[in-house]
Protein backbone atom coordinates (compact mmCIF):
# COMPACT_ATOMS: atom_id res chain seq x y z
CA UNK A 1 0.00 0.00 0.00
CA UNK A 2 1.65 3.23 -1.06
CA UNK A 3 -0.99 5.86 -0.65
CA UNK A 4 0.02 9.28 -1.95
CA UNK A 5 -1.81 12.40 -0.90
CA UNK A 6 -3.32 14.13 -3.90
CA UNK A 7 -3.99 17.87 -3.74
CA UNK A 8 -5.80 20.00 -6.30
CA UNK A 9 -4.42 23.52 -6.57
CA UNK A 10 -6.72 25.88 -8.42
CA UNK A 11 -7.30 29.54 -9.04
CA UNK A 12 -10.98 30.35 -9.24
CA UNK A 13 -12.45 33.55 -10.53
CA UNK A 14 -11.02 36.39 -12.51
CA UNK A 15 -7.71 37.38 -11.02
CA UNK A 16 -4.70 36.32 -13.02
CA UNK A 17 -1.99 36.29 -10.40
CA UNK A 18 -0.95 32.67 -10.26
CA UNK A 19 2.57 33.06 -8.88
CA UNK A 20 1.41 32.21 -5.36
CA UNK A 21 -0.50 29.12 -6.49
CA UNK A 22 2.52 27.93 -8.47
CA UNK A 23 4.88 28.44 -5.53
CA UNK A 24 2.55 26.44 -3.28
CA UNK A 25 2.15 23.70 -5.93
CA UNK A 26 5.90 23.44 -6.21
CA UNK A 27 6.38 23.31 -2.44
CA UNK A 28 3.80 20.53 -2.13
CA UNK A 29 5.53 18.60 -4.90
CA UNK A 30 8.83 18.88 -3.04
CA UNK A 31 7.09 17.60 0.07
CA UNK A 32 6.08 14.43 -1.78
CA UNK A 33 2.47 15.25 -2.65
CA UNK A 34 0.88 14.66 -6.03
CA UNK A 35 -0.35 18.06 -7.08
CA UNK A 36 -2.99 18.46 -9.75
CA UNK A 37 -2.64 21.96 -11.08
CA UNK A 38 -5.56 23.23 -13.14
CA UNK A 39 -4.53 26.78 -13.95
CA UNK A 40 -6.36 30.08 -14.08
CA UNK A 41 -9.98 31.21 -14.28
CA UNK A 42 -11.66 28.11 -12.93
CA UNK A 43 -15.32 28.13 -11.99
CA UNK A 44 -16.41 26.35 -8.78
CA UNK A 45 -18.11 23.73 -10.99
CA UNK A 46 -14.86 23.04 -12.85
CA UNK A 47 -12.92 22.75 -9.61
CA UNK A 48 -15.31 20.32 -7.98
CA UNK A 49 -15.62 18.17 -11.12
CA UNK A 50 -11.84 17.96 -11.40
CA UNK A 51 -11.50 17.16 -7.69
CA UNK A 52 -13.91 14.25 -7.97
CA UNK A 53 -12.45 12.82 -11.18
CA UNK A 54 -8.97 13.02 -9.69
CA UNK A 55 -10.16 11.70 -6.29
CA UNK A 56 -8.07 14.28 -4.43
CA UNK A 57 -7.68 14.46 -0.67
CA UNK A 58 -7.73 18.25 -0.54
CA UNK A 59 -8.43 21.33 -2.64
CA UNK A 60 -6.32 24.45 -2.21
CA UNK A 61 -7.76 27.64 -3.65
CA UNK A 62 -5.76 30.77 -4.25
CA UNK A 63 -7.90 33.90 -4.31
CA UNK A 64 -6.43 37.38 -4.50
CA UNK A 65 -9.37 39.12 -6.09
CA UNK A 66 -11.45 39.77 -2.99
CA UNK A 67 -14.15 37.33 -4.09
CA UNK A 68 -13.34 34.81 -1.37
CA UNK A 69 -16.68 35.26 0.40
CA UNK A 70 -18.42 34.05 -2.76
CA UNK A 71 -15.99 31.49 -4.16
CA UNK A 72 -15.15 29.48 -1.03
CA UNK A 73 -18.82 28.99 -0.04
CA UNK A 74 -19.75 28.11 -3.62
CA UNK A 75 -17.10 25.41 -3.87
CA UNK A 76 -18.12 24.08 -0.46
CA UNK A 77 -21.78 24.01 -1.49
CA UNK A 78 -20.96 22.01 -4.61
CA UNK A 79 -18.84 19.58 -2.62
CA UNK A 80 -21.80 19.01 -0.32
CA UNK A 81 -24.10 18.54 -3.28
CA UNK A 82 -21.76 15.88 -4.69
CA UNK A 83 -21.44 14.25 -1.26
CA UNK A 84 -17.72 14.90 -1.39
CA UNK A 85 -17.23 16.67 1.92
CA UNK A 86 -14.46 14.24 2.80
CA UNK A 87 -12.30 16.49 0.63
CA UNK A 88 -10.58 19.17 2.69
CA UNK A 89 -11.05 22.68 1.30
CA UNK A 90 -8.31 25.12 2.28
CA UNK A 91 -6.76 28.16 0.67
CA UNK A 92 -4.76 31.29 0.63
CA UNK A 93 -4.89 34.88 -0.46
CA UNK A 94 -5.64 38.28 0.88
CA UNK A 95 -8.45 37.52 3.29
CA UNK A 96 -9.29 39.84 6.23
CA UNK A 97 -9.49 38.26 9.69
CA UNK A 98 -13.23 38.91 10.11
CA UNK A 99 -13.89 37.09 6.82
CA UNK A 100 -11.66 34.23 7.90
CA UNK A 101 -13.77 33.76 11.01
CA UNK A 102 -16.92 33.43 8.96
CA UNK A 103 -15.32 31.00 6.53
CA UNK A 104 -13.80 28.84 9.30
CA UNK A 105 -17.22 28.61 10.90
CA UNK A 106 -18.72 27.31 7.67
CA UNK A 107 -16.28 24.41 7.68
CA UNK A 108 -13.43 25.61 5.51
CA UNK A 109 -9.92 24.51 6.42
CA UNK A 110 -7.01 26.77 7.14
CA UNK A 111 -6.54 29.98 5.13
CA UNK A 112 -3.01 31.26 4.68
CA UNK A 113 -2.12 34.89 4.21
CA UNK A 114 0.74 36.65 2.41
CA UNK A 115 4.20 35.92 3.79
CA UNK A 116 3.33 32.43 5.04
CA UNK A 117 6.36 30.12 4.71
CA UNK A 118 5.40 27.24 2.41
CA UNK A 119 6.64 24.82 5.08
CA UNK A 120 3.72 25.92 7.25
CA UNK A 121 1.25 24.77 4.58
CA UNK A 122 3.05 21.46 4.18
CA UNK A 123 3.04 20.89 7.94
CA UNK A 124 -0.65 21.74 8.15
CA UNK A 125 -1.58 19.19 5.48
CA UNK A 126 0.65 16.46 6.86
CA UNK A 127 -0.80 16.93 10.32
CA UNK A 128 -4.37 17.10 9.07
CA UNK A 129 -4.14 13.82 7.19
CA UNK A 130 -2.31 12.04 9.94
CA UNK A 131 -4.77 12.92 12.68
CA UNK A 132 -7.83 12.49 10.52
CA UNK B 1 -8.99 4.30 -9.68
CA UNK B 2 -7.27 5.40 -6.50
CA UNK B 3 -7.44 1.84 -5.18
CA UNK B 4 -6.04 0.51 -8.42
CA UNK B 5 -3.17 2.98 -8.26
CA UNK B 6 -2.37 2.33 -4.61
CA UNK B 7 -3.06 -1.30 -3.83
CA UNK B 8 -2.16 -4.10 -6.15
CA UNK B 9 -3.99 -6.92 -4.38
CA UNK B 10 -7.33 -5.13 -4.23
CA UNK B 11 -6.78 -3.86 -7.74
CA UNK B 12 -6.49 -7.36 -9.16
CA UNK B 13 -9.76 -8.39 -7.53
CA UNK B 14 -11.59 -5.42 -9.01
CA UNK B 15 -10.02 -5.86 -12.42
CA UNK B 16 -10.87 -9.54 -12.47
CA UNK B 17 -14.52 -8.66 -11.89
CA UNK B 18 -14.79 -6.02 -14.61
CA UNK B 19 -12.68 -7.80 -17.20
CA UNK B 20 -15.61 -9.09 -19.23
CA UNK B 21 -16.72 -5.51 -19.80
CA UNK B 22 -13.45 -4.20 -21.10
CA UNK B 23 -12.99 -4.74 -24.80
CA UNK B 24 -15.23 -2.03 -26.09
CA UNK B 25 -13.11 1.15 -26.13
CA UNK B 26 -10.55 2.17 -28.74
CA UNK B 27 -7.34 3.23 -27.03
CA UNK B 28 -5.25 6.00 -28.49
CA UNK B 29 -1.77 6.73 -27.17
CA UNK B 30 -0.25 10.15 -27.67
CA UNK B 31 3.45 10.47 -27.09
CA UNK B 32 6.29 12.82 -27.96
CA UNK B 33 8.93 15.08 -26.42
CA UNK B 34 8.08 17.65 -23.71
CA UNK B 35 6.36 20.74 -25.02
CA UNK B 36 5.39 19.17 -28.36
CA UNK B 37 1.75 20.08 -27.75
CA UNK B 38 0.42 16.70 -26.66
CA UNK B 39 -2.08 18.06 -24.12
CA UNK B 40 -3.47 20.67 -26.51
CA UNK B 41 -3.79 18.02 -29.20
CA UNK B 42 -5.62 15.74 -26.76
CA UNK B 43 -8.04 18.55 -25.92
CA UNK B 44 -8.81 19.18 -29.59
CA UNK B 45 -9.18 15.51 -30.40
CA UNK B 46 -11.51 14.95 -27.46
CA UNK B 47 -13.75 17.77 -28.68
CA UNK B 48 -13.87 16.15 -32.11
CA UNK B 49 -14.78 12.74 -30.70
CA UNK B 50 -17.57 14.23 -28.59
CA UNK B 51 -18.87 15.97 -31.73
CA UNK B 52 -19.07 12.53 -33.31
CA UNK B 53 -21.16 11.41 -30.36
CA UNK B 54 -18.48 9.42 -28.60
CA UNK B 55 -17.70 9.37 -24.91
CA UNK B 56 -14.07 9.98 -24.03
CA UNK B 57 -11.78 8.98 -21.18
CA UNK B 58 -8.47 10.74 -20.88
CA UNK B 59 -5.51 9.51 -18.84
CA UNK B 60 -2.67 12.01 -18.66
CA UNK B 61 0.63 11.12 -17.12
CA UNK B 62 3.30 13.37 -15.67
CA UNK B 63 6.55 12.41 -13.98
CA UNK B 64 7.05 11.76 -10.28
CA UNK B 65 10.12 13.38 -8.78
CA UNK B 66 12.75 10.73 -8.01
CA UNK B 67 13.95 13.02 -5.21
CA UNK B 68 10.80 13.92 -3.26
CA UNK B 69 8.29 11.40 -4.58
CA UNK B 70 5.98 14.31 -5.36
CA UNK B 71 4.60 15.33 -8.72
CA UNK B 72 2.99 18.25 -10.49
CA UNK B 73 0.22 16.96 -12.71
CA UNK B 74 -0.35 19.88 -15.05
CA UNK B 75 -1.90 18.46 -18.20
CA UNK B 76 -5.34 19.65 -17.13
CA UNK B 77 -4.23 23.25 -17.59
CA UNK B 78 -4.53 22.80 -21.36
CA UNK B 79 -7.80 20.93 -21.16
CA UNK B 80 -10.03 23.23 -19.12
CA UNK B 81 -12.58 23.47 -21.92
CA UNK B 82 -13.34 19.77 -21.34
CA UNK B 83 -13.90 19.86 -17.57
CA UNK B 84 -17.65 20.22 -17.54
CA UNK B 85 -18.51 17.91 -20.41
CA UNK B 86 -20.29 14.93 -18.89
CA UNK B 87 -19.10 12.77 -21.79
CA UNK B 88 -15.47 13.32 -20.83
CA UNK B 89 -13.62 11.94 -17.82
CA UNK B 90 -10.07 13.09 -17.16
CA UNK B 91 -7.68 11.42 -14.75
CA UNK B 92 -4.11 12.54 -14.08
CA UNK B 93 -1.51 10.01 -13.00
CA UNK B 94 2.05 10.30 -11.74
CA UNK B 95 4.66 7.82 -12.95
CA UNK B 96 5.65 6.82 -9.37
CA UNK B 97 8.95 5.37 -10.48
CA UNK B 98 7.91 3.74 -13.76
CA UNK B 99 10.39 4.50 -16.51
CA UNK B 100 8.44 3.67 -19.66
CA UNK B 101 6.66 7.00 -20.07
CA UNK B 102 3.42 5.87 -18.43
CA UNK B 103 2.39 4.99 -14.87
CA UNK B 104 2.43 1.38 -13.71
CA UNK B 105 -1.33 1.17 -13.47
CA UNK B 106 -2.10 3.05 -16.70
CA UNK B 107 -3.43 0.01 -18.50
CA UNK B 108 -5.62 -0.90 -15.53
CA UNK B 109 -7.08 2.62 -15.26
CA UNK B 110 -7.87 2.39 -18.99
CA UNK B 111 -9.65 -0.91 -18.31
CA UNK B 112 -11.80 0.84 -15.73
CA UNK B 113 -12.71 3.65 -18.12
CA UNK B 114 -13.49 0.98 -20.68
CA UNK B 115 -15.76 -0.84 -18.23
CA UNK B 116 -17.54 2.46 -17.61
CA UNK B 117 -18.37 2.54 -21.31
CA UNK B 118 -16.07 5.17 -22.64
CA UNK B 119 -15.89 4.72 -26.43
CA UNK B 120 -12.51 6.34 -26.80
CA UNK B 121 -9.64 6.38 -24.32
CA UNK B 122 -6.80 8.79 -24.91
CA UNK B 123 -3.54 8.16 -23.07
CA UNK B 124 -1.12 11.03 -22.93
CA UNK B 125 2.40 10.04 -21.90
CA UNK B 126 4.96 12.16 -20.10
CA UNK B 127 7.25 14.12 -22.38
CA UNK B 128 9.44 11.31 -23.71
CA UNK B 129 12.95 10.99 -25.03
CA UNK B 130 13.87 8.11 -27.29
CA UNK B 131 13.13 4.96 -25.34
CA UNK B 132 10.00 5.51 -23.22
CA UNK B 133 7.78 3.39 -25.42
CA UNK B 134 5.44 1.53 -23.06
CA UNK B 135 2.37 3.33 -24.38
CA UNK B 136 2.57 1.33 -27.60
CA UNK B 137 1.80 -1.81 -25.62
CA UNK B 138 -1.35 -0.23 -24.18
CA UNK B 139 -2.79 1.69 -27.11
CA UNK B 140 -4.48 0.37 -30.25
CA UNK B 141 -3.36 3.44 -32.17
CA UNK B 142 -0.13 5.17 -31.19
CA UNK B 143 0.40 8.75 -32.30
CA UNK B 144 3.88 10.27 -32.14
CA UNK B 145 3.88 14.06 -31.92
CA UNK B 146 6.99 15.96 -33.00
CA UNK B 147 7.75 19.64 -33.55
CA UNK B 148 9.83 21.33 -36.29
CA UNK B 149 12.71 21.83 -33.84
CA UNK B 150 12.98 18.06 -33.33
CA UNK B 151 16.32 17.77 -35.06
CA UNK B 152 17.86 16.69 -38.33
CA UNK B 153 17.48 13.60 -40.45
CA UNK B 154 19.75 11.51 -38.24
CA UNK B 155 17.32 11.91 -35.35
CA UNK B 156 14.49 10.53 -37.46
CA UNK B 157 16.58 7.50 -38.36
CA UNK B 158 17.27 6.49 -34.79
CA UNK B 159 15.61 3.56 -33.13
CA UNK B 160 12.86 3.85 -30.56
CA UNK B 161 10.23 6.53 -30.81
CA UNK B 162 10.23 6.51 -34.60
CA UNK B 163 9.32 2.82 -34.63
CA UNK B 164 6.17 2.86 -32.54
CA UNK B 165 4.04 5.44 -34.35
CA UNK B 166 0.95 4.34 -36.27
CA UNK B 167 0.42 7.99 -37.09
CA UNK B 168 2.99 10.80 -36.98
CA UNK B 169 2.06 14.39 -36.27
CA UNK B 170 4.24 17.42 -36.90
CA UNK B 171 2.62 19.90 -34.54
CA UNK B 172 3.30 23.65 -34.47
CA UNK B 173 3.63 23.24 -38.23
CA UNK B 174 3.29 26.98 -38.79
CA UNK B 175 6.90 27.19 -37.68
CA UNK B 176 9.93 27.05 -39.91
CA UNK B 177 11.21 23.59 -40.74
CA UNK B 178 7.86 21.79 -40.59
CA UNK B 179 7.93 20.77 -44.28
CA UNK B 180 11.49 19.56 -44.04
CA UNK B 181 10.75 17.46 -40.94
CA UNK B 182 7.61 16.02 -42.54
CA UNK B 183 9.59 14.93 -45.59
CA UNK B 184 12.34 13.43 -43.46
CA UNK B 185 9.88 11.40 -41.42
CA UNK B 186 8.14 10.24 -44.57
CA UNK B 187 11.37 9.10 -46.18
CA UNK B 188 12.34 7.12 -43.09
CA UNK B 189 8.92 5.49 -42.90
CA UNK B 190 9.07 4.48 -46.56
CA UNK B 191 12.14 2.39 -45.81
CA UNK B 192 10.11 0.40 -43.31
CA UNK B 193 9.21 -3.02 -44.55
CA UNK B 194 5.53 -3.27 -43.77
CA UNK B 195 2.18 -3.35 -45.49
CA UNK B 196 1.07 -0.03 -44.11
CA UNK B 197 3.12 3.15 -44.15
CA UNK B 198 2.15 5.40 -41.25
CA UNK B 199 0.81 8.75 -42.40
CA UNK B 200 2.55 11.99 -41.43
CA UNK B 201 0.24 14.92 -40.65
CA UNK B 202 0.81 18.58 -40.04
CA UNK B 203 -1.19 20.26 -37.29
CA UNK B 204 -1.38 23.52 -35.38
CA UNK B 205 -3.16 22.27 -32.28
CA UNK B 206 -3.67 25.69 -30.68
CA UNK B 207 -5.67 26.80 -33.73
CA UNK B 208 -7.33 23.44 -34.33
CA UNK B 209 -5.68 23.06 -37.74
CA UNK B 210 -5.31 19.51 -39.04
CA UNK B 211 -7.37 17.93 -36.26
CA UNK B 212 -10.07 16.65 -38.63
CA UNK B 213 -7.35 14.96 -40.72
CA UNK B 214 -5.94 13.39 -37.59
CA UNK B 215 -9.39 12.15 -36.58
CA UNK B 216 -9.85 10.59 -40.02
CA UNK B 217 -6.42 8.94 -39.85
CA UNK B 218 -7.27 7.37 -36.50
CA UNK B 219 -10.50 5.98 -37.96
CA UNK B 220 -8.62 4.63 -40.99
CA UNK B 221 -6.03 3.00 -38.77
CA UNK B 222 -8.78 1.36 -36.74
CA UNK B 223 -10.37 -0.02 -39.90
CA UNK B 224 -7.00 -1.22 -41.16
CA UNK B 225 -6.16 -3.01 -37.91
CA UNK B 226 -9.46 -4.82 -37.83
CA UNK B 227 -9.53 -5.82 -41.50
CA UNK B 228 -5.88 -6.88 -41.72
CA UNK B 229 -6.16 -9.12 -38.67
CA UNK B 230 -3.46 -7.12 -36.88
CA UNK B 231 -6.02 -6.25 -34.25
CA UNK B 232 -6.31 -9.87 -33.17
CA UNK B 233 -2.53 -10.14 -33.20
CA UNK B 234 -2.26 -7.00 -31.05
CA UNK B 235 -4.78 -8.43 -28.62
CA UNK B 236 -3.00 -11.76 -28.38
CA UNK B 237 0.32 -10.06 -27.63
CA UNK B 238 -1.28 -7.83 -25.05
CA UNK B 239 -3.01 -10.63 -23.18
CA UNK B 240 0.19 -12.69 -23.21
CA UNK B 241 2.23 -9.87 -21.72
CA UNK B 242 -0.50 -9.15 -19.19
CA UNK B 243 -0.42 -12.71 -17.92
CA UNK B 244 3.37 -12.78 -17.88
CA UNK B 245 3.49 -9.54 -15.92
CA UNK B 246 0.95 -10.76 -13.38
CA UNK B 247 2.96 -13.91 -12.81
CA UNK B 248 6.21 -11.93 -12.58
CA UNK B 249 4.86 -9.69 -9.88
CA UNK B 250 3.24 -12.57 -7.98
CA UNK B 251 6.50 -14.52 -7.97
CA UNK B 252 8.44 -11.47 -6.95
CA UNK B 253 6.24 -10.59 -4.00
CA UNK B 254 6.03 -14.24 -2.97
CA UNK B 255 9.82 -14.45 -3.06
CA UNK B 256 10.52 -11.33 -1.04
CA UNK B 257 7.83 -12.03 1.52
CA UNK B 258 9.56 -15.29 2.35
CA UNK B 259 11.26 -14.86 5.73
CA UNK B 260 13.85 -17.53 5.05
CA UNK B 261 14.96 -15.72 1.92
CA UNK B 262 15.30 -12.40 3.68
CA UNK B 263 17.26 -13.75 6.64
CA UNK B 264 19.56 -15.70 4.35
CA UNK B 265 20.01 -12.64 2.17
CA UNK B 266 21.36 -10.69 5.13
CA UNK B 267 23.73 -13.55 5.99
CA UNK B 268 24.97 -13.94 2.43
CA UNK B 269 25.59 -10.19 2.02
CA UNK B 270 27.95 -10.37 5.01
CA UNK B 271 29.69 -13.37 3.46
CA UNK B 272 30.19 -11.46 0.20
CA UNK B 273 31.66 -8.53 2.12
CA UNK B 274 34.10 -10.88 3.88
CA UNK B 275 35.12 -12.32 0.54
CA UNK B 276 33.75 -15.80 1.30
CA UNK B 277 31.05 -15.63 -1.33
CA UNK B 278 30.23 -13.90 -4.63
CA UNK B 279 26.90 -12.23 -5.45
CA UNK B 280 26.45 -14.77 -8.28
CA UNK B 281 26.76 -17.79 -6.09
CA UNK B 282 24.70 -16.14 -3.37
CA UNK B 283 21.80 -15.55 -5.73
CA UNK B 284 21.87 -19.18 -6.88
CA UNK B 285 21.80 -20.30 -3.28
CA UNK B 286 18.82 -18.08 -2.46
CA UNK B 287 16.84 -19.42 -5.39
CA UNK B 288 17.58 -22.95 -4.22
CA UNK B 289 16.38 -22.09 -0.71
CA UNK B 290 13.22 -20.60 -2.16
CA UNK B 291 12.49 -23.63 -4.30
CA UNK B 292 13.01 -26.00 -1.37
CA UNK B 293 10.83 -23.95 0.94
CA UNK B 294 8.00 -24.18 -1.58
CA UNK B 295 8.48 -27.85 -2.21
CA UNK B 296 9.34 -27.10 -5.82
CA UNK B 297 12.12 -29.23 -7.16
CA UNK B 298 13.48 -29.98 -10.54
Amino acid sequence: MNKKLRILVAKPGLDGHDRGAKVVARALRDAGFEVIYTGLHQTPEMIVTAAIQEDVDAIGLSILSGAHMTLFPNVLKLLKKQKATDILLFGGGIIPDEDKKVLYKSGIGKLFGPGTPTSEIVEYLKKYFKTE
Amino acid sequence: MTIIENNKDHANQILHRIYHRTSHAWRIGITGPPGAGKSTLVERLAIDFVKHNKTVGIVCIDPTSPFSGGAILGDRVRMSSLFLDPKIFIRSMATRGSLGGVARATNEVCDLLDAFHKDIIIIETIGVGQVELDVAGIANTTIVVLVPEAGDSIQTMKAGLMEIGDIFVVNKSDREGADRLTMEIESVLEMKNSQRTPPVLKTVATEGKGITDLYNCIMEHQKYLVSSGDFTKQKREKITSEIVELIDSKIKSNLWQNKKINSNLTLLVEKVIKGQQTPYHASEKLIKIWKNSRGVSR
